[in-house]
């Protein structure tokens, strides 16, 4: 009996110690930002993600795409919830190509809430060219793309420094500290004062950086809040439902003498 | 089965029984004499059946939004992300409900080794089971390829290169289940066909398994035959359902944990970047409920040798029943086989945290370690335990725990406890 215990004290260590132990990282671990997003009943910050989205706009979005966004979702619940007319005004500021018309001729036109949103090169070779070789990734999910999420999304963006001594780097190559390997082939874009921002909020380096994360964490999980909320329901419903099949369980064995 | 023959009340249902005596089947079910000592152990089955319908029925509504070609199917699985209604939901509770599948069905298999149901009469059951198993295992695989991603392409190449270790053969094999000279559309394709046909096999083999598993009856945690139906049984309804619900709702709780507050904690980041055939990820890893036979298969250094290894890892399981010479079925009267049934838990386990780690340094020599363990388990452990080990004093029957002989009353009533 006390070998079998000891058998099951050291396999209850082993599964709670096992997965921590060793882990070799060449990388910084990202830093660890206490999102409003985050927890169970975690919410956007909707100021951030307007002024988030505002840096994707005026920075990111000349060389990321985010094809899998229309110009509708800014508007939509849990979203940056830009009002009916706003929308509309950005759609519009970005020239869409649409057709073939009648001629058979493409031609562009302003851009309605129900296009998708406009991406800087017309395909992935294109936008590889144009920036020395490596595609800017599309950012519609990328923060569920990259272990570490928004975390490490946002210290990519703040973490650039200078190469420590030792380290070369090619042309067009960058030194960041959280990227895997430390090597990026994208420029530090965020410059203090870069952005300025509608609601009057500083555009510091960090600002911006949080503002946009917090923005392309959404556009990856448009669906964030409702299902925080929906999940919340769901759970107290079930836990309700749940303690009321327990008491009908134990009245339905109480007729015999076996416990359940 | 029934005592009494059954006959319907009503002309109606005398006239439909007559000719499909499907009330009678219904009747059968619902009086279905079960053995009153079952613990939430046996409620898994239950479960199963609850995930397989689930998986099912959401999967039946993706498909009607999902589009089976390798240039639009990771654009299109977003598109039911963002566009369909609900369809985050349904995905997540697909892709989640794949995850608690598993772990359900790990809790039945350990349930079985430990209670020692895969034991005479019950061999056509496990069989059963087993076929059950490798069939998930094929449509979790076939699944986790269609969206596309870059697990997804990598996942699939890795595996289907496996059968390439075939001799002479294995080549042309390989090209045949892609439809291609690499993975690509075609493969996608057929993936999509087979990962919708699968679980409606895995349907009609769980009828089997349950019809099977009703010809002997549900073995019990004491591991012996009881009298049906007698005291040690109740009715299958209200007794073993309202508990079996119980059951369920627990596992639903967190099954919805999982799906609205971390729907993504289970997969791989990677498998939200678009598949690429020119960039290989750092760490190819499947699913966390293949990761013990990923270790097996990488801890041989040679290729033909680990493909034979992961699939003997499952194979062998066909054969246990015959392997386990020991005529007590529960491990609670098995003293020393419940220590080797621990350490096998434990040994499953290493081994899907060395599936997850590179196949280097020590984590591919405790690999090695593990994967030897394994066969030694089922090949030594089993059949030499089964004829040394003094098993303890078995109970005649539930109700009354008179002992066959050489009774030791005191070691009797603290094992009793115990159940």
């Amino acid at each position: 009996m006390a070998k079998f215990k000891l058998t099951k004290i050291f396999f209850l260590i082993s599964i709670v110690f096992f997965p921590y132990s060793t882990h070799s990282a060449e990388q910084t671990d990202p830093i660890k930002i206490n999102w409003s997003f985050k927890g169970l009943t975690g919410k956007f910050d909707r100021a951030s993600l307007q002024r988030g989205f505002q840096v994707y706009k005026e920075v990111c979005a000349s060389c990321h795409s985010m094809e899998y966004l229309t110009y509708r979702n800014l508007g939509e619940p849990g979203g940056p919830e830009f009002s009916e007319m706003e929308v509309k005004a950005i759609a519009a500021s970005f020239e869409v190509i649409d057709g073939p018309d009648s001629q058979g001729e493409m031609f562009t036109r302003p851009g309605k809430p129900s296009d998708k949103f406009v991406s800087p090169h017309p395909n992935k070779e294109a936008a590889a060219a144009a920036n020395g070789g490596a595609y800017p990734p599309d950012m519609s999910v990328l923060v569920k793309a990259r272990k570490g999420g928004a975390n490490y999304i946002y210290s990519v963006l703040v973490g650039y420094e200078d190469p420590p001594p030792g380290v070369t780097l090619d042309q067009g190559v960058y030194y960041n500290k959280y990227m895997i390997g430390n090597k990026i082939k994208m420029p530090n874009n965020l410059i203090e004062g870069l952005v300025d921002y509608a609601d009057g909020t500083e555009s510091t380096v960090d600002q911006m950086a949080k503002d946009v994360t917090t923005f392309l964490a959404w556009a990856a999980e448009p669906e964030l809040e409702e299902r925080h909320k929906t999940g919340v329901k769901v759970i107290i419903y079930l836990v309700l439902l749940t303690f009321l099949v327990y008491l009908s369980m134990k009245k339905i064995w109480s007729r015999i003498d076996t416990k359940v | 089965m029934s005592e009494q023959e059954y006959i319907p009340k009503s002309k109606a249902g005398k006239w439909l029984n007559d000719r499909l005596p499907i009330l009678t089947l219904g009747a059968h079910l619902t009086d279905y004499p079960t053995p009153k000592n079952l613990n939430y152990w046996w409620t898994f089955g239950g479960i199963l059946t609850f995930c397989l319908i689930t998986q099912i029925v959401t999967g039946i509504v993706l498909a009607m939004h999902y589009v089976a070609h390798a240039d639009l199917a990771f654009g299109s699985v977003e598109h039911i992300m963002r566009n369909v209604n609900y369809g985050w939901l349904i995905r997540y509770i697909h892709s989640n409900g794949a995850s608690m599948f598993f772990l359900a069905v790990y809790i039945h298999i350990l349930r079985s080794l430990f209670y020692g149901s895969y034991k005479s009469p019950r061999e056509v059951i496990w069989i059963i089971g087993l076929m059950i198993y490798l069939l998930m295992m094929a449509a979790a695989f076939l699944g986790y390829v269609l969206p596309w991603g870059q697990m997804s392409f990598w996942g699939a190449t890795v595996i289907t290169n496996l059968f390439s270790a075939i001799p002479l053969v294995g080549e042309s094999i390989t090209t045949w289940l892609w439809g291609a000279y690499s993975v690509d559309n075609p493969t996608l394709n057929r993936f999509f066909s087979l990962h919708y046909l699968i679980p409606f096999l895995i349907l009609g083999l769980v009828i089997l398994h349950i019809w099977a598993l009703h010809v002997p009856g549900n073995n019990n945690p004491v591991g012996i035959d009881i009298k049906k139906p007698s005291k040690d049984t109740v009715p299958f309804h209200p007794y073993i359902t309202i508990k079996d619900a119980f059951a369920l709702l627990v596992f639903m709780i967190i099954f919805a944990g999982f799906v609205f507050f971390t729907p993504n904690v289970l997969g791989h980041s990677d498998n939200y970047i678009p598949a690429n055939p020119l960039v290989t990820p750092a760490h190819i890893v499947p699913e966390w409920y293949l990761l013990p036979f990923y270790a097996i298969l990488r801890s041989v250094p040679d290729k033909l040798g680990g493909v034979i290894l992961m699939f003997g890892s499952i194979f062998i399981l066909f054969v246990l029943p015959w392997l386990d010479t020991s005529k007590v079925r529960s491990a609670v009267f098995r003293p020393i086989y419940r220590q080797f049934y621990w350490i096998f838990v434990f040994d499953v386990l290493m081994l899907g945290y060395m599936g997850a780690m590179p196949a280097e340094g020590i984590y591919l020599v405790l690999a090695r370690v593990g994967t030897i363990y394994y066969f030694l388990h089922f090949l030594v452990v089993l059949p030499v335990v089964g004829y040394l080990e003094k098993t303890d004093p078995v109970p005649m029957s539930i109700s009354d725990p008179v002992l066959t002989g050489g009774a030791e009353p005191s070691l009797a009533k603290k094992d009793n406890g115990k159940i």
